[in-house]
């Protein structure tokens, strides 16, 4: 494996195998009618953590959501919440609250109303309250529209008021569906950052449910891959990205060139594997868990590719192949070239534009050489 | 897209044909002479008889108390019947009831009629009650078909009204019934206004179901004007109808108005 | 540094008498379900449902003399319970030719008279359905407002334009044409139906007009068709379920119909709402009154249906 960063072990709990979760999911499932919308899904989520589920749609991920809200209760399972057993309490008795993907923003009720509501429901004295929603509009930076009505503001602004509600009580768990899907682009780029400043400064664990992968890749501690009703794959962010643990991961975040091939060579610290669709041997420069002539697959990101005119020597004679380009797409940071295999297959590969208008730029219908590290790729038998 | 000449011409003859008859009617309650259809110069006598005819402002005062009323126990009925249609997804015997409840919108009238008739007679001779029939036998039988107005009118309101403010609401710690009063209730306001609005008139309006189910002494509105209308074309209906016509109309352009106020609000919220 | 201050205990909770109320109830088995049920069920069942096994149980009965003027279905004699129904009113209606004669007539000019309605309001609906964003609304609130004044009044009006000596005939005088015989004919009732039902033929009919994307008849265009094409292979079929829809609300009513036949109709107009009323309050024969009912009941339940199958269809997207 390669090095990863050693942080201290103090921030990231669940590395620590004696650390207590927060949020203990267990075994739960939720069928709707006979449709598994949740299957047997167990998950442990620490405290202060932000933790994104991240999945397409019907993937079962808001149902996870509602489930831990208490919209919808498990048909099997535990969900436990600070050491309290969660699974049948009503959702206006627990001390978790939810961010809407709508922001389901009262529009009877002015801006104060709105966050006032959960604090009412408490039985708070007024002062408290307008002390604390007073609090809460400097937090999102909307001291001025307290008088406003839902309607009268923009996109970005309700959903800082949706926030500022969801906070209002100071709950244990945040539940966001969705938190920047109704934004445009800039700005939910802004306010990703303003989210994550906020959760920082609070402490509160926030359980993120998203579709987008860039905004799970950039908000979250850990990531949930959930895929038909369970959970692909647990990890950090790099660890989805860079170390896939499945077929179905690898190409759901990000983009990937994934290949069949046969182990030739099983070594404790080096695999060999005969590609036909390559036309060439990978050679991955650490041990895998399989065995001679298991048939398996290597996925490898366009960026770890690098493209060039002159044969490169490769790796013992691995790790080299040739194609021709069939097509490039000009992105500006970067291009997407398309390269032909002999063998038919197309592998994407990206290079940097780090020079301006480079007019030695590989171009349409080159004959090139494509190479990569022994470490770059991922072998994947699922 | 191109405009024809067609549609306008046709929607134009149309309103025509819907308003003639009225504002024809309206004119002629100013007319001076009995002969309702020969101008004979302008007057407001036939308003002045109209009040003075205690007959027909008794029967007045009775129409409007029970559509009050009728108008007030449909709203509660037809608003719970709204959320149970719209909210709860499954129960034994959904169909039943939608159907039940939405029966009464398109029954014939005389069906209706007779059949409660006939129920508060059986009722009378079976339970001894109600005893005799009037006020309160049709108070219950516009109530029933109110319902089904009130109950159409909150449904569809109801049914495009965005789940997730009540589940913010239970999220925040209010209770169910805390949420419909504090959440539901308020943003439904509007239909329940109207619901009401349309129960009041259409028991206001009601001349053979009232028929039906009243009793000696217990003639509404409607009935009143009918006996004088079967007799033929009389001044004083024609006053009457002028001060309905006045009176609904000025309520619709008010409802219109604060509708067209609101609009922008909701276009965007 | 992700604990930058912990936050602090929650506040303590109130005790909601609502959430005592809900558990003390949940043990006795009723859940907040039930309660929003019970009322109207209740009310639907008794003054709905019950009145019309009501009216098919007297309808099994024979007219006497006396309070109620009905003979009991049930009676006992010597402790015996003897269960008489008679099947004397069924059969009149189909041997009488009166009642045939009613029923048919009933839906003849009750079709025909959907069908008038459905001729004038589609161009209206489709009028207001196209006309500017701020003059629907107005346009709409045209429609209804005739609708919330009286079904009756309206009616009324109806005599004082179509009468022998009406504004119609003196219009017509101008111009020498001698009067029309309007009144106490079959053309009245149509006029009266046509005029009275036409909001409820608008109205559904703009619903689904009104939803029709615009781009829909530019794409037709486009791709060659005449406007008249377009009406006929876009529009038309598209707002099938208003049609059906709006023809239902006016073609059941109708059939029922007592005031308009009884105010503008002679007396060769035969319905079977005027009949019922006859046979009600005339010979006071409240078996045979609940026999037409019933009957009336049978003709009606296809176009309900019809009616509902399309109002779902209406409503969705």
């Amino acid at each position: 494996m390669a090095k990863k960063p050693q942080l201290a072990i103090d921030t990231r709990p669940w590395r620590d195998p004696k650390a207590k979760p927060f949020v203990r999911i267990r075994n739960v499932t939720k069928k709707f009618g006979d449709v598994s919308a949740v299957h047997d899904v167990s998950l442990d989520i620490y405290k202060s953590e932000l933790f994104c589920l991240l999945g397409g749609s019907g993937s079962g991920k808001s149902t996870l959501l509602r489930m831990l809200a208490g919209f919808e209760t498990p048909t099997s399972g535990t969900i436990e919440i600070d050491g309290q057993d969660m699974t049948q309490v009503a959702p206006y008795n627990r001390p978790v609250n939810m961010m809407f993907q709508s922001y389901a923003l009262f529009p009877h009720m002015n801006v104060e109303q709105n966050i006032a509501y959960g604090l009412k429901r408490d039985g708070l004295p007024k002062a408290e309250i307008s002390a604390r929603v007073a609090e809460l509009l400097a937090l999102v930076k909307l001291q001025d529209y307290g008088a406003r009505k839902p309607h009268q503001l923009s996109g970005g602004q309700r959903q800082r008021v949706a926030l500022a509600r969801a906070l209002a009580k100071r709950p244990k768990l945040l539940l966001l569906d969705e938190p920047l899907g109704a934004l445009d682009k800039k700005l939910r780029e802004e306010t990703q950052f303003e989210l994550v400043k906020i959760q920082e400064t609070l402490g509160v664990t926030f359980i993120v449910v998203t579709h987008d992968q860039e905004e799970a890749m950039s908000l979250a501690t850990r990531i949930g891959v959930m895929n038909q009703g369970e959970i692909a794959m647990i990890g950090e962010p790099t660890d989805i990205y860079e170390f896939p643990n499945s077929k179905f991961v690898a190409n759901f975040i990000g983009s990937a060139n994934m290949v069949e091939g046969v182990v030739t060579e099983d070594e404790p610290d080096h695999v060999r594997i005969r590609s036909d669709e390559l036309g060439c041997d990978i050679h991955v420069g650490h041990g895998v868990d399989c065995a001679p002539d298991q048939i398996l697959w290597w996925a490898i990101r366009p960026e770890k590719l690098h493209l060039s005119r002159d044969k490169p020597a490769g790796i013992h004679g691995a790790n080299v192949t040739r194609g021709m380009v069939e097509d490039i797409g000009y992105l500006g940071d970067m291009s997407v070239y398309q390269v032909l295999l002999d063998s038919g297959m197309r592998l994407r590969v990206t290079q940097t534009n780090t020079v301006r208008g480079n007019p030695d730029a590989i171009t349409w219908d080159e004959q090139v050489y494509v190479t990569w590290g022994d470490t770059s790729g991922s072998v994947l038998t699922v | 897209m191109r405009r024809g000449w067609f549609l306008p011409i046709a929607a134009s003859l149309g309103f025509a044909f819907l308003y003639a008859p009225i504002v024809s009617l309206v004119i002629f309650s100013f007319n001076e002479s009995k002969l309702v259809t020969v101008w004979s110069g302008f007057s407001t006598k036939w308003y002045g008889e109209l009040f003075s005819d205690p007959q027909l402002l008794g029967a007045a005062w009775l129409s409007l108390q029970i559509a009050a009323i009728s108008a007030s126990i449909a709203l509660v009925l037809g608003t719970l019947a709204a959320v149970a249609l719209v909210r709860f997804r499954r129960f034994k015997g959904r169909t039943l009831f939608s159907g039940m409840v939405s029966a009464p919108l398109v029954m014939p009238d005389v069906i209706t009629g007779l059949a409660l008739l006939l129920l508060f007679v059986a009722m009378e001779s079976t339970l001894g009650w109600p005893q005799g029939r009037g006020m309160l036998t049709i108070v219950i039988a516009h109530a029933t078909f109110c319902t089904a107005y009130v109950c159409v009118v909150v449904q569809s309101r109801l049914s495009d009204f965005d789940r997730s403010l009540e589940e913010a609401a239970m999220d925040l710690g209010a209770s169910p019934l805390r949420t419909f009063f504090d959440i539901t209730l308020p943003i439904i306001a509007p239909a329940l206004v109207s619901g009401w609005l349309l129960g009041f008139t259409l028991s206001l309006d009601d001349l053979v179901i009232a028929s039906f189910v009243s009793g000696p002494g217990s003639s509404t509105l409607p009935m009143v004007i009918f006996s004088k209308v079967k007799l033929g074309v009389s001044p004083d209906v024609n006053a009457l109808a002028t001060i309905i016509i006045a009176i609904v109309a000025l309520g619709v352009l008010a409802a219109t108005i604060l509708q067209l106020r609101a609009r922008p609000k909701r276009a965007r919220g | 540094m992700t604990t930058a201050h912990e936050p602090t205990i929650p506040p303590p909770r109130r005790l909601r008498p609502w959430n005592a109320v809900e558990r003390r109830l949940a043990r006795v088995g009723i859940t907040g379900r039930m309660l929003v049920l019970i009322a109207p069920v209740l009310w639907l069942l008794v003054f709905f449902l019950v009145p019309l096994a009501v009216v098919f149980g007297i309808s099994l009965a024979t007219k006497q003399f006396g309070r109620p003027p009905y003979s009991a279905l049930l009676s006992t004699e010597e402790g015996t319970v003897q269960l008489t129904l008679h099947l004397s009113n069924y059969i009149r209606l189909f041997t009488d030719n009166l009642y045939v004669a009613a029923y048919l007539s009933s839906i003849r000019i009750a079709a025909i008279a959907t069908v008038i309605t459905l001729l004038i309001g589609y161009p209206m609906a489709y009028a207001i359905a196209r006309a500017p964003d701020r003059w629907r609304n107005i346009l709409l609130m045209l429609v209804v407002l005739p609708f919330f004044t009286s079904f009756l009044l309206r009616v009324y009006a109806l005599t004082g334009f179509m009468r022998g000596n009406g504004v119609i005939n003196q219009f017509l005088g101008l111009f020498g044409i001698e009067p029309l015989v309007m009144m106490q004919t079959d053309f009245a009732v149509y006029v009266g139906i046509v005029y009275t039902y036409l909001p409820f033929m608008i109205l559904p009919l703009y619903t689904t007009l009104v939803k029709l994307d615009t781009a829909l008849f530019e794409a037709s265009a486009d791709l060659g068709a005449r406007p008249a094409r377009t009406f006929l292979s876009v529009t038309l079929p598209l707002s099938m379920p208003g049609i059906v829809a709006g023809s239902m609300l006016v073609f059941i009513p109708a059939i029922g119909e007592f005031v308009i036949p009884s105010l503008l109709g002679g007396p060769g107009t035969l319905m079977i709402g005027r009949v019922l009323w006859d046979e009600f309050f005339t010979n006071t024969n409240w078996p045979r009154a609940a026999a037409v009912a019933m009957a009336m009941l049978v003709v009606v339940v296809v176009p309900i249906m019809l009616l509902q199958r399309a109002q779902s269809a209406v409503v969705e997207k």
